[in-house]
């Protein structure tokens, strides 16, 4: 590869401080893009020279001070000028590679590798950014590396390294017409539709009180358009499919994200189907990869959010990626919870259910959606029975089993007492076991 | 739930009861001086009665509390209106505050809070003396490095 220096160190792509920039480099340029096309008027536009010469100069340095290696087992990171900062990634402990291209690595036709670490620190290790063509190659030598740290090299020393992996079989890709008829009748994109209409029609009544609505609720108008775009455009394309590693996601349309998602890294799933959805028959299916910490460099958006492995399709699908995510679940739900629940959630009711088998517990749920939660008992980080007023008064309560990070709520809702404190005991006891197991 | 026997349960100390009395007293008295320049004195009877309410629900609420340290997890319960029973496993704590505010302290007294992975665990056991709240502290950090698991 390119830029290498002494002692196997290699530096990153020279454009990665741009790419890292990403919205402020879009800013900066459409800010100074006048100054430049207006030509002369340096001294007018001094000051954003400077800053940007500054910018410029800063992204130079933190690629120069920047340096990554491949020494024994691990990965080596440098980078700081100052404070020079040294990680080391064991590579036995790798998880899984993702290759990650953001709008702007596309332009520029770099990629990002993300290393997910397992183990107590739960970290990412970022390669952003390598040239494109080098990413995959490159992602195949890390996981190559990563098994054979694991001892798990064994068969694959015999055959050629590329040739050894067998190859993945495609479940699904969601056709974008199937996706953009979903997003139109889901939760959000209902809110987003009624927000327009609401705007619409005020401005058909009329156009003063329009504008002051447009100015006065900006935030959440932008907010809950850009929750739809989000979702259309991670969700863009996406393709599923089995490996020898686990799932397999690909797509998106501005931004392109390749992530392995591997069985023991699951920390929760959930299924849902929403109010409109279920007469179709369909489901959207998330998975909450939580890491003990997310790395700094993460970005807000991928913090706490579940990773979305099948944006739209039908319950047998799901139930297919089910079986490669959490294979040992239960297949049949208990009995309902008691009819005197209705008192207490009449919209949940119908819904209520729960199970488990030795190392898996699921629990349904939900008001208008229905939702499905799966937690890997060796997972779970707690358990919490908690009895409300209205509980005491029917002799109900709810066992909470709480998952790393904040997005999958499974709990055991409105059973009968003896049954929750049973389950709780239950539970916990094989959640002990499974821990010890694992 | 095979909970353990009454008397296995520990409870924080009664410094905790005067302590919250104490907060509800001032409350109250700042209540009634401040409805009784505003409205009269009429109001004065109202603030005390609050008061007294108040005062029993701080009662109860401190009764509720209880930890118990089994073989492999914490269990600690709590709360009136919603009454909580949460099971932590010493394996899952990732690390423990022990926090005084300048009333604790006045009251010789800290809150030991267990963090886990999940944001929802939310377990913390308020009013312990200095000594149990670290003792507490140091067992369970001890216990949790013992058995940690992974994520």
């Amino acid at each position: 590869m390119s830029y290498t220096g002494g002692d196997g160190w290699q530096r990153l792509h020279p454009l990665s401080p741009i790419v890292r920039g990403g919205r402020a480099t879009i800013a900066i340029a459409v800010i100074l893009a006048p100054t430049v096309l207006a030509g002369g008027g340096i001294g007018k536009e001094f000051p954003q020279l400077v800053a940007a010469g500054v910018l410029v100069a800063l992204g130079f340095v933190s690629w120069i001070v920047t340096r990554w290696r491949i020494d024994g087992g691990d990965l080596q990171i440098e980078t700081g000028v100052l404070r020079r900062r040294s990680t080391r990634f064991p590579l036995a402990q790798v998880q899984a590679v993702d290759v990650v291209r953001p709008g702007l690595a596309r332009l520029f036709r770099v990629a990002e590798l993300r290393l997910r670490m397992g183990g107590a620190s739960g970290a990412t290790a970022r390669l952003a950014y390598v040239r494109e063509s080098e990413a995959q190659p490159l992602h195949d030598r890390l996981l190559e590396l990563a098994r054979a740290e694991r001892g798990e090299a064994t068969g694959e020393a015999e055959s050629s390294p590329r040739a050894e992996r067998p190859p993945e079989r495609v479940l699904t890709t969601v056709p974008p017409a199937l996706l953009v008829a979903a997003i139109l009748i889901s939760d959000v994109g209902i809110f987003a539709e009624a927000v327009l209409v609401g705007l619409v029609v005020t401005y058909i009544v009329s156009s003063t009180a329009a504008t002051a609505v447009l100015s006065g609720g900006a935030v959440w108008i932008i907010s809950s358009f850009t929750v739809v775009w989000r979702r259309f455009n991670q969700e863009y394309r996406l393709t599923v499919a089995e490996s020898s590693d686990g799932l397999q996601i690909r797509g998106g349309l501005v931004a392109l994200t390749a992530e392995t998602i591997r069985p023991g890294r699951v920390q929760a799933v959930r299924l849902v189907e929403p109010l409109l959805w279920r007469a179709l028959g369909w489901c959207r299916l998330e998975v909450d990869l939580a890491g003990r910490q997310r790395g700094k460099g993460e970005g807000e958006a991928q913090r706490g959010r579940l990773r979305t492995v099948l944006p739209v399709g039908s319950l047998a699908l799901a139930e297919e990626l089910l079986d490669v995510l959490v294979p040992d679940r239960p297949r049949e739900f208990l009995a309902p919870a008691p009819r005197r629940a209705r008192w207490k959630s009449p919209l949940r009711y119908p819904k209520l259910g729960w199970a488990r088998t030795d190392t898996c517990v699921v629990t349904r749920s939900g008001r208008l959606e229905r939702v499905t939660a799966w937690v890997p008992l060796r997972k779970a980080q707690s358990f919490r029975r908690v009895q409300g007023p209205i509980q005491r008064r029917l002799s109900l309560a709810s066992v909470h089993v709480d998952t790393a990070g904040r997005s999958v709520h499974a709990t055991l809702r409105d059973r009968d007492v003896e049954e929750a404190d049973r389950a709780l005991a239950e539970l916990t006891d094989l959640a002990r076991v499974a821990r010890r197991a694992a | 739930m095979e909970t353990p026997p009454e008397e296995t349960w520990k409870r924080p100390a009664r410094a905790l009861l005067r302590l919250r009395r104490l907060e509800v007293l001032g409350l109250a008295i700042v209540a009634a001086v401040g409805v009784a320049v505003a409205g009269g004195l009429v109001f004065v009877p109202v603030a005390v009665v609050l008061g007294v309410i108040a005062e029993r629900f701080v009662r109860r609420r401190f009764h509720s509390w209880g930890y118990a340290e089994r073989a492999d997890d914490l269990l600690v319960r709590r709360g009136v209106m919603f009454s909580r029973l949460s099971v932590i496993p010493y394996g899952r704590m990732q690390f423990i505050d022990v926090t005084a505010g300048p009333l604790d302290r006045l009251f010789g007294l800290a809150t030991v809070k267990m963090h886990t992975a999940a944001a929802a665990s939310d377990a913390r056991i308020p009013g312990l003396e200095r000594a149990e709240a670290e003792r507490l502290r140091d067992r369970l950090a001890q216990l949790g490095e013992a058995q940690a698991a992974g994520l």
